[in-house]
């Protein structure tokens, strides 16, 4: 079949080397019309080298043949995801998805809903030929009751299979898309309004106004096994009683066109902002022992921060540092802990599998850990877990009134404060008091009242701690 | 400059400087840090952030930004991992350069979400259908979490071809001290394939088909052709191997513990050194040979034998038999111990 040619069309079609003027349509197919009437509509608005065309995976595949714009051709189902992408990062583009039934509406339906939802700007050309035309006709969710394919050979049965699907209803029910309306190419009357339906949508596009949507009824005379002649018949009479032709909707006039993107800083101005200034990167020191803690409770107690503290500290001494939490369902279900290690040199695993130090403020996790304390290590104990199960010998426990002690001074959330200070007066993290108090502050960064009011329970926790000797808690 | 972050975090800041345009992303623990700092951070610095509705999604979307000259990345875990195969082996035959990161879970199925290093086959050995390779590259510290994916950037660019960055939920969720880049990557430049829209680019096409057998089969040999140029380009770090007896070899977390191991097996009067691929593709074939003539090897890991078998593989080269190529791992989200590790060298020493 030889074509004059198309505007917005190439002039000649390469296929397989080879250089032809047909497309490689079946005769009386209507992907060979839409594509022509779409690439007219470009090339009258002036668009093909904006617009770039994702190809689905279907008969279609080959669209980048013909259209004299950008290409490309995206995974079976994919093209408005892939289409989506390029929405978001080429505000220029004119954005165009086209595809089949099968890709659309089957595969690719969770796609087409989730796009059209955002109201991605885009236009959207669907090809509903009521068939898998490409792998050799089988049903698609757009073949009609009792229609016979290859996978539905007694006829679809809708008890069995269901109901052909109305896509452009289904589009309808949602708030974001600017225009949607099904059209024909079964005739030359549709086939004029099927024009005047691609420039609505590619206007839309140019404005950047939303998400515009045209479904065509399209024959495919191979497929559902007539001649040219009945398979228009069969567009216009069979499946126009299923899907009604008609605009659904038309919001051009009153939507608007996407507004600007604001300024922003630059990468590195805008973590330069968030950087830590003050510290500096870990400075090697070979002679400083590598401290384990392991920092265990119940999700509120305030053991993860603890941790970070801890961890900040060794930050401001220019420590190596690590800091790994427990995470997930383990977290929520309410046990919550931490490791931290601090060290002079490269750390290597920052799991902790033999703390050298232990704080334990719930029971469970005293009794999950204790343990696994090294020998000479150290545990601190909130005093209101009873400490049955006895530690590993060589290991000391000392208790330490922090929840009783933080909730007489009126912060019953911050008896981890008091662990901390717990941790510099016992001498056992390695870090100065002065680094651990500045850590404290720190994590009070944006709540300076916080900030006072945790350093004077860190005080009063040292208090306390000098007023008790350590030797009456410890074994 | 440095900041206290969750490898997760660091990821992104790494993203951020290599100039990466836009996040897709669904959650999944323990990879989700990922997306929550995408979402704060790429639009404070006037780039995209877009929760998709799915893997299959943020995968060919991740596609689209590409096929249009973009940076792109997505971060997933196991299941969303699975899912993304199909995407990856898309933009494997499109060659379209892309990042993902795979913080990796505990499988098979829903599993849990502790950590393992069970889709090493899946990411080294291309999970999709067809012939094709992904740069993987296996950070093991929050400040690597950061440098490779400034890296994955830049040799997926490069070699035009997707790059992984294989961690775990331990990288992930742990903290360090990060040092922030000294700049930003320049970028790259896409004009010549991408399609941009733009009558520069409006003739390049992005496309994996081609009916043609003989056309699929040079397009095959050109891609193959490719991997064996970006098969020179392989990093690794080696720990205390010069005087060694026994090697031990692991990547990402596992070889974090193997380097505690090396030193409490030195403590001990055993002579250990470290092997880490820090590109497990392309695999640092050579150097790990070079340094396994002549010691007893002993690999940790966090699946069954999925790396222990790489591992062999290449040193199959030199002659050296399965029975010589010790293994030790945990499965399920059990992090292997320093003393598990020990153990199992001073057996493969025999001592
Ligand atoms: C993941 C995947 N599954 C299946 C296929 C095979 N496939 C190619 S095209 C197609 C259906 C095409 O039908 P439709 O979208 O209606 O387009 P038409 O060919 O009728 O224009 C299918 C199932 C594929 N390419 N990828």
């Amino acid at each position: 079949m030889l074509q004059k040619r198309t505007s917005g069309m190439y002039e000649s079609f390469v296929r397989s080397g080879r250089e032809t003027h047909a497309t490689h349509y079946c005769a009386g197919c209507g992907h060979g019309i839409i594509h022509k009437i779409v690439a007219e509509a470009l090339a009258e608005m002036g668009l093909q080298d904006r617009t770039i065309m994702v190809n689905p995976i279907g008969c279609s595949v080959f669209g980048y043949y013909y259209w004299d714009c950008g290409n490309i051709g995206a995974a079976h189902g994919r093209a408005q995801a892939v289409a989506t992408a390029i929405n978001r990062t080429l505000r220029d583009a004119i954005v165009i998805a086209y595809q089949g039934d099968g890709d659309l509406a089957a595969i690719g339906f969770n796609n087409t809903f989730q796009a059209a939802s955002r109201g991605e700007h885009m236009a959207v050309f669907f090809a509903n030929n009521a068939i898998y035309g490409m792998t050799g006709g089988q049903m698609a969710p757009t073949s009609l009751a009792g229609m016979r394919t290859m996978t539905s050979p007694a006829g679809r049965d809708p008890g069995h299979e269901g109901y052909p699907m109305r896509v452009c209803e289904v589009l309808n029910q949602l708030k974001a898309p600017v225009y949607i309306e099904r059209v024909s190419v079964a005739d030359t009357p549709r086939i004029m309004r099927a024009r005047r339906a691609v420039r609505k949508a590619l206007e839309i596009q140019r404005e950047g106004k939303g998400y515009a949507f045209v479904e065509f009824i399209s024959p495919c005379p191979t497929s559902v096994g007539m001649d040219p002649v009945r398979a228009s018949r069969f567009c216009m009479e069979e499946m126009e009683r299923e899907f009604p032709l008609g605009c659904l909707r038309d919001h051009s006039e009153e939507a608007l066109p996407r507004a600007p993107r604001a300024s922003a800083p630059t990468v590195p101005q805008f973590f330069g902002q968030e950087a830590d200034i003050e510290t500096a990167a870990p400075a090697p020191d070979p002679a400083f022992r590598e401290r384990r803690l392991k920092f265990a409770g119940f999700g509120g107690q305030g053991v993860m921060s603890l941790g970070v503290c801890v961890a900040e500290a060794a930050r401001m001494e220019r420590r190596f540092t690590t800091w790994f939490p427990s995470y997930g369902p383990e977290q929520r279900g309410g046990a919550a802990a931490c490791s931290v290690v601090v060290a002079g040199q490269a750390i290597g695993s920052p799991a902790v599998d033999r703390p050298d130090v232990l704080v334990c403020m719930s029971l469970p996790a005293y009794e999950r850990f204790v343990g696994l304390v090294a020998p000479g290590g150290t545990v601190v104990v909130d005093d209101s877990v009873p400490c049955r199960v006895a530690a590993p010998a060589g290991v000391r426990v000392v208790a330490l009134p922090a929840t009783r002690l933080a909730t007489s001074l009126g912060a019953p959330k911050a008896a981890n404060t008091l662990m901390l200070a717990a941790l510099g007066r016992l001498e056992v993290t390695g870090l100065s008091r002065g680094s651990l108090l500045r850590a404290l502050d720190a994590s009070f960064r944006n709540k300076p009242a916080l900030a006072e009011k945790n350093r004077a329970l860190f005080a009063e926790a040292e208090a306390w701690i000098d007023a008790h000797p350590w030797g009456a808690q410890s074994e | 400059m440095t900041k206290f972050v969750k490898g997760n975090e660091a990821v992104v800041i790494g993203a951020l400087y290599a100039g990466c345009d836009v996040y897709f992303g669904y959650p999944i623990t323990p990879a989700s840090e990922i997306a929550h700092a995408a979402a704060q951070w790429f639009p404070a610095v006037g780039r995209e952030f877009l929760q998709a509705e799915c893997e299959t999604a943020s995968i060919n979307m991740v596609y689209g930004a590409a096929a249009a000259g973009r940076l792109a990345m997505t971060a997933s875990s196991g299941p969303g991992m699975s899912l993304m195969q199909e995407g990856l082996s898309y933009m494997a035959g499109a060659e379209l350069p892309g990042v993902v990161v795979d913080i990796m879970r505990s499988g098979p199925g829903l599993g849990n979400v502790f950590p393992e290093q069970s889709d090493y086959n899946q990411a080294v050995k291309g999970g999709g259908h067809g012939n094709y390779r992904c740069v993987v590259l296996a950070p093991a510290s929050v400040q690597e979490m950061c440098d490779l994916t400034v890296k994955a950037f830049s040799m997926s660019f490069a070699y035009r071809t997707p790059a992984l960055l294989l961690a775990d939920g331990l990288l992930g969720q742990m903290m360090e001290t990060l040092r922030l880049p000294e700049g930003e990557l320049p970028r790259p430049e896409t004009r010549t394939w991408a399609v941009e829209g733009t009558a520069e680019t409006r003739r390049n096409l992005i496309t994996s088909i081609f009916l043609d057998v003989q056309t699929q089969e040079a397009h095959n040999l050109r891609l193959q052709a490719k991997y064996a140029v970006m098969e020179r380009e392989s990093y690794c770090e080696t720990y205390q191997c010069e005087d060694a007896e026994v090697l031990l070899v692991g990547y990402g977390i596992s070889s974090r513990i193997a380097r505690t191991a090396v030193e409490a097996l030195r403590a001990g009067g055993v002579r250990a050194g470290l092997f880490r691929p820090v590109s497990l593709s392309p695999f640092p074939a050579e150097a790990l040979c070079a340094c396994a003539a002549g010691r007893r090897v002993l690999v940790v890991e966090h699946s069954v034998g999925q790396f222990r078998d790489d591992v062999l593989f290449h040193l199959a080269r030199e002659g050296r038999r399965y029975q010589e190529v010790g293994l030790v791992n945990r499965l399920g989200g059990i992090i292997v111990t320093v003393g598990e590790v020990v153990e199992a060298a001073r057996r493969v020493l025999g001592s």
